[in-house]
């Protein structure tokens, strides 16, 4: 009787498998997708709320200017990032010349720089008082021609050389291993290297450049910090005027909520124009020898990875390293062990679990092409495009209500008289900074994704191999590099995050950032630069490791 | 078109210290179409790619036309030379369609134009109603098919051809290259291709070269290199065979296990000198009346006929091509007669 | 995997109820400038003393949303505009206290007493001594005067510090002249309003500007690193309504655990013995007039200030900020 039942039933059980699975994935993804949607879901609560009064206001006078500033903002920072990350990524990968091997690794570190204290350091050497400035009047009698720093172009510039790394690091990923056979083809084809550049190697980029481009925007769109010190109105400052000035966190959440539903819509828009088009890379991996600039080109070459990383690192660097210097006596003391010990757990506890949800999203995604798909890990990486601290309070009013919940059955249940249970928990933190930076990691390792075929899935798949075991031997060896960008740029993101630590840490729970915080709350930033130097210099540790191991392995 | 003329000459490359061509010279005639073949590593693969300017030679010179190519003093780069290319993984660009693909390298056409001469070469290799499909919704045979008509897009003076039909089944690759062939000749096309295939190459080519080691063994076409190999290498990658040992008796004879036969002028025919004589297995013909016997070793059905493994007496074997209505069981001993106008030997 | 032992520990940590008495706050107010005092209260009552910082804003949607089981006894911002708003949304408990009231002069609380004053913050006028003579210096609504067109320098009107200036403005002129006289600001401007205070008082020290609006302790912190600048401290509208003043301060929240507790740390902080310490850590003034500035502070001389009640900044906070976007003011 039981083997006529397996009989019978044996056509069916690879249907079965099969639903099963799909099911699986779907579950993962939105399972993924809800630790965003929740405080998502509290920021567009908002929109339930009319306010009239404030829209009246904010629609005549702010609106109007904040607009024009935010699409200049986005359309520059978004070319010149395009531009500065896939040239130097270019120059790094297919070229050889002096020093490019440190250059290769040491143009990424300008990531462990936040933008805000980047913003703060061009502005004290570049603006009026500054030591540039200061000079030319010195030896000139004025300045007034200087282009002045406090200016879109400042901002642009700045936003630029904090965030060019992500496109930087997605590209050279990109282009390292596309295989050099189609560039080979196309040379083939009459096409010069140039031409091969613009024709195929960047075309075959495309996943990887959408995705750098999409990272520095969506932090752009979100950032205050940067625009605040540069007094430069978009629409965080409009939020933030809403809340803290205006007092009204509904109509802040509302605008928060206008800026999530534009860069979805956008997302939404680049995915459809990518249509079917595939990005696997045709062919074996060639690891072609790099073609030598030699003399003046090489020196060339040598001088523009120089040049800005100056700009972008050393002397912002330096800059940060004489203030530091200049208060260290009285600051430092035994407690920056903790702060750094605090900051480090934290970046790689958030690295590690945000990067395994990533590949758990990504690899849910990889092949599904309906839009319901493609929503869902638009959703769930929105979170990078919404401000901190708006997205802070999202995280933590659900938080709160569920804890309050818990309270009041351990009151009930007579088991004590906590005030508290999950909330305050390092568990708390660490899934707010899933629902910030899910979007960080899921970048890169998507990319990644898309260069692994379905056939290679189904060879290891007719080898016996179950799907765990696909996932460790197939994809994660090859989704490698992709995966330690993703981890690194996680890692340094966190160190730098301020609005979520500070609003969901542990009491006593300071890290490097709070202190950043604490210092730049007053204007303090002489003093703000020792957290921000132990920011800058634990972040070098994962972005060196990163550069080793590519090196390694090319 | 008609003009092209590649000619290899004394061409050397190495890796460091390792040495993948060694005085490397051949000579390939306008329309014609030549192969490369050898074994694994022989460098062939190599040479394609130092023709076409993806690897620098460092040593002779490589001539198309007139132009010199390639050689210690200048090497052309890889887009102006003029040489199309079919890569073995066929290197499409997956950000296209296969329209795209096939008119990627087409230049300085308007656009009603160009599409005619996309349009044209899909024709040609049988793709015309895939234009706007992607093409990782091809199969193996039609990628390979888009390959072919992008690199014949820009009419190039010659074309490469790096394992072209290696990833296909056998009997595609018969098809397919018994096309590619029409296509090309079609076309007054120079054509230089490399494999490890013999039937590929000849099926493809007329003129074949056996590389070894980086060395070039033999320039011929494909009946002498079955028939007058140059050396026991080519021998023995060409065709089937098997060798026996002979003794040279006479100036100008020898004499082995199958009889006395003359001595062909490629050795050195002093009396009591110990050499070997290929023997191809159509040499050797079945025949119940021959005293000449020889046991059935192995044996391998090809349809038409059987290849017999045969053992002499003496131990040594022989290959044997038999007419399939003849089916011996193995152990059985049948006569054989040998057949041959001219023998080869090598010392 | 090792981490997750450590995330149990600090769950528990955090759940662990304390077994001496303690306080905890919620401050704005930076650590540097309320640890040293804390410290002090702990030494001396042996009360533990824990707190968080972060901006007003999230703090008070934290007390908002933790409702009554909110940890949090006290809250502590650096401006009255924020008290006001806790004390709307009802995150504060009115409390009685005769110490504090004889310690925090009237106009510096809450006349319901659901928060009080601490620390006066002086906002102030500037001026590059190179470039200006004080006599040529008046009145905060002078600056709108065609005559310092090109000549003077603002920080931005986000800052809550403008937005009481402006608002205890509206309070005393009305709208439409205190409209006007921001307008005049805004057309005056030698260049962009500033961040902060700091780079504001550079620029005007550098000769970007000639005069500029800001808190005295940020002055006070640039002349102590470098006492040659050409920038001295003047006293606006001294024959009118007085100096601008704002406080730093604190209320009792209104789930308060240990509410009693809470209004000891209070008085204690307004009292004769804590003041100096609360305002000479940042160069800022005390609030109970028994108690003197620190010398350095001193030494700008004495000045009168605005005795309206500082609740008005709060009350005409969104007033304020709509009337400086409508005239232009960044």
């Amino acid at each position: 009787m039981s083997a006529q039942i397996e009989t019978s039933t044996l056509p069916l059980r690879p249907i079965l498998l099969g639903l099963r699975r799909g099911w699986d994935e779907n579950v993962l993804a939105w399972l993924i997708a809800a630790i965003t949607l929740l405080p998502l879901a509290v920021v567009l609560a908002s929109l339930l709320q009319p306010q009239a009064d404030i829209w009246a206001h904010l629609t005549e006078f702010v609106l109007p200017g904040l607009l024009v500033n935010t699409v200049w903002l986005v359309a520059g920072v978004g070319l010149a990032t395009l531009a500065l990350g896939v040239s130097l990524a270019w120059l790094t990968a297919i070229y050889d010349f002096p020093g490019r091997k440190y250059f290769s690794w040491a143009l990424a570190l300008p990531l462990a720089m936040p933008a805000y204290v980047l913003a703060f350091v061009q502005i004290g050497l570049y603006d009026f008082t500054g030591p540039v400035q200061t000079l030319i009047r010195e030896m000139w009698g004025n300045s007034h021609w200087v282009p002045p720093i406090r200016s879109r172009g400042g901002v642009i510039l700045t936003l630029t050389l904090a965030l060019y790394p992500y496109v930087y690091l997605l590209a050279r990923n990109a282009f390292q291993t596309q295989g050099r056979r189609a560039l080979e083809a196309a040379a083939s084809l009459g096409l010069s290297r140039r031409q091969g550049f613009w024709r195929v190697a960047l075309p075959m980029a495309r996943p990887w450049l959408v995705g750098g481009v999409t990272l520095a925007l969506m932090e752009c769109l979100a950032d205050f910090g940067t625009v605040a010190t540069f007094n430069y109105d978009t629409f965080t400052t409009a939020i933030y005027k809403a809340w803290f000035s205006l007092f009204n966190l509904t109509a802040a959440s509302q605008l928060a909520s206008l800026l999530v539903l534009m860069v979805f819509v956008l997302a939404l828009m680049e995915q459809h124009v990518r249509g079917d088009k595939r990005y696997t890379a045709s062919g074996r991996l060639a690891h072609g020898r790099r073609e030598r600039l030699r003399g003046a080109r090489g020196a060339l070459a040598a001088m523009v990875c120089l040049f800005v990383l100056a700009l972008a690192f050393l002397i912002p660097l330096a800059q940060l390293l004489w203030w530091a210097q200049s208060v260290a006596v009285d600051q430092l003391d035994l407690r920056y062990f903790g702060f750094i010990g605090r900051s480090l757990l934290l970046s790689a506890g958030a690295a590690l679990l945000v990067v395994l949800l990533a590949l758990g999203l990504a690899y849910a995604v990889r092949r599904r092409t309906s839009l319901a798909s493609r929503v869902v890990a638009r959703l769930a990486t929105i979170g990078y495009a919404i401000p901190g601290t708006v997205l802070a309070v999202g995280v933590f009013i659900p938080i709160a209500w569920l804890d309050n919940r818990l309270v009041e059955w351990v009151h009930a249940l007579g088991w004590g008289e906590p005030t508290q249970l999950i909330k305050g928990t390092l568990a708390v933190m660490l899934l707010a900074y899933v629902a910030r930076f899910l979007a960080v990691a899921f970048e890169p390792t998507q990319s990644a994704m898309q260069r692994i075929t379905a056939s290679q899935e189904e060879a290891a798949a007719s080898m016996g191999l179950g799907r765990r075991a696909v996932l460790r031997r197939i994809h994660l060896p090859m989704l490698r590099g992709g995966l330690l960008t993703a981890a690194l740029m996680v890692f340094v993101d966190v160190m730098k995050e301020m609005p979520i630590t500070l609003m969901t840490r542990p009491f006593g729970w300071d890290t490097l950032s709070v202190r950043v915080f604490e210092m730049t709350s007053e204007g303090q930033w002489e003093m703000a630069a020792l957290p921000a130097v132990a920011i800058v210099l634990a972040g070098l540790i994962p972005v060196i490791l990163l550069a080793w191991h590519t090196e390694k392995h090319t | 078109m008609s003009e092209a003329q590649l000619v290899l000459d004394q061409v050397e490359m190495a890796y460091g210290q390792k040495v993948v061509l060694r005085h490397l010279s051949f000579t390939l005639a306008a329309g014609e179409i030549g192969c490369l073949l050898g074994p694994s590593g022989c460098g062939k693969t190599t040479a394609l790619r130092a023709i076409a300017g993806f690897e620098s030679i460092q040593a002779g010179c490589i001539r198309l036309n007139d132009d010199e190519i390639a050689s210690l003093q200048q090497q052309w780069p890889a887009q102006l030379r003029g040489i199309g290319m079919v890569f073995q993984d066929y290197a499409l660009f997956p950000h296209l369609t296969v329209a795209g693909n096939v008119g990627f390298g087409l230049q300085g056409l308007d656009r009603r134009n160009h599409r005619a001469k996309v349009m044209e070469l899909l024709e040609v290799v049988g793709l015309a109603g895939h234009a706007d499909d992607y093409t990782h919704v091809l199969s193996g045979g039609q990628q390979q098919r888009v390959a072919l008509a992008r690199a014949l897009a820009p009419s190039p003076r010659l074309l490469l051809l790096d394992e072209p039909f290696s990833n296909l089944d056998v009997e595609l690759r018969e098809r397919l290259s018994q096309e590619v062939r029409d296509i090309l000749k079609a076309r007054g096309m120079t054509a230089l291709l490399v494999t490890h295939d013999q039937h590929e190459a000849f099926a493809l080519a007329d003129r074949i070269g056996v590389m070894e080691g980086g060395q070039l063994r033999q320039w011929d076409s494909a009946y002498a290199l079955y028939h007058e190999p140059a050396d026991r290498f080519v021998a023995d990658f060409v065709g089937e065979g098997a060798f026996l040992p002979a003794t040279v008796i006479a100036p100008g004879e020898l004499e082995f296990e199958l009889g006395r036969r003359a001595c062909p002028s490629t050795v050195e025919s002093l009396p009591g000198q110990a050499v070997q004589v290929l023997l191809r297995p159509d040499d050797i013909l079945h025949d119940d009346d021959s005293t000449l016997k020889a046991r059935v070793v192995k044996k391998a059905f090809r349809g038409a006929q059987f290849l017999y493994t045969l053992a002499l007496p003496s131990g040594a074997t022989l290959l044997s091509l038999v007419p399939s209505h003849h089916d011996h069981a193995i152990g059985e001993s049948i006569g054989i007669r040998l057949e041959i106008d001219h023998l080869i030997a090598f010392s | 995997m090792k981490f997750f032992p450590l995330l149990m520990v600090a769950a528990l940590a955090a759940t662990v109820p304390a077994m001496a008495e303690e306080v905890t706050l919620y401050s704005a107010r930076i650590e540097s400038l309320i640890k040293p005092l804390l410290d002090a209260y702990t030494k001396e009552t042996g009360v533990q003393v824990r707190f968080v910082t972060d901006k007003e804003g999230p703090l008070m949607e934290r007390l908002k949303a933790e409702g009554a089981n909110t940890p949090a006894d006290i809250l502590l911002t650096v401006d009255a505009g924020n008290l006001w708003q806790a004390q709307q949304l009802g995150l504060l408990k009115p409390i009685k206290s005769t110490v504090l009231e004889a310690n925090v002069p009237a106009h510096l609380r809450d006349p319901q007493g659901e928060w009080f004053g601490l620390s006066v913050r002086a906002r102030t006028m500037f001026y590059n001594t190179e470039q200006v003579k004080p006599s040529q210096l008046s009145t905060y609504e002078d600056l709108a005067d065609p005559k310092w067109k090109g000549k003077l320098c603002l920080r931005t009107s986000k800052k809550v510090y403008n937005q009481s200036l402006v608002g205890t403005m509206i309070a005393r002129l009305g709208e439409p002249k205190t409209e006007q006289i921001v307008r005049g600001w805004v057309a005056n401007l030698a260049t962009d309003p500033f961040a902060d205070d700091t780079m504001m008082l550079k620029a005007i020290a550098a000769g970007q500007c000639d005069v500029g609006i800001a808190n005295t302790y940020y002055f006070g912190r640039l002349i102590d690193k470098n006492a040659k600048l050409p920038l001295a401290v003047f006293w606006p509208n001294q024959k009118t309504n007085g100096v601008h003043v704002n406080i730093s301060g604190a209320g009792v929240t209104r789930y308060a655990k240990n509410e009693k507790g809470a209004i000891k740390l209070l008085e204690w902080l307004s009292s004769e013995k804590a003041q100096n310490l609360y305002a000479d850590v940042n160069m800022e003034y005390p609030v109970n007039p028994k108690v003197k500035p620190d010398p350095k502070v001193a030494a700008w001389g004495d000045f009168k200030h605005d005795y309206i009640n500082v609740a008005k900044a709060g009350e005409l906070q969104t007033t304020a900020v709509k009337l400086m976007d409508r005239a232009g003011y960044r």
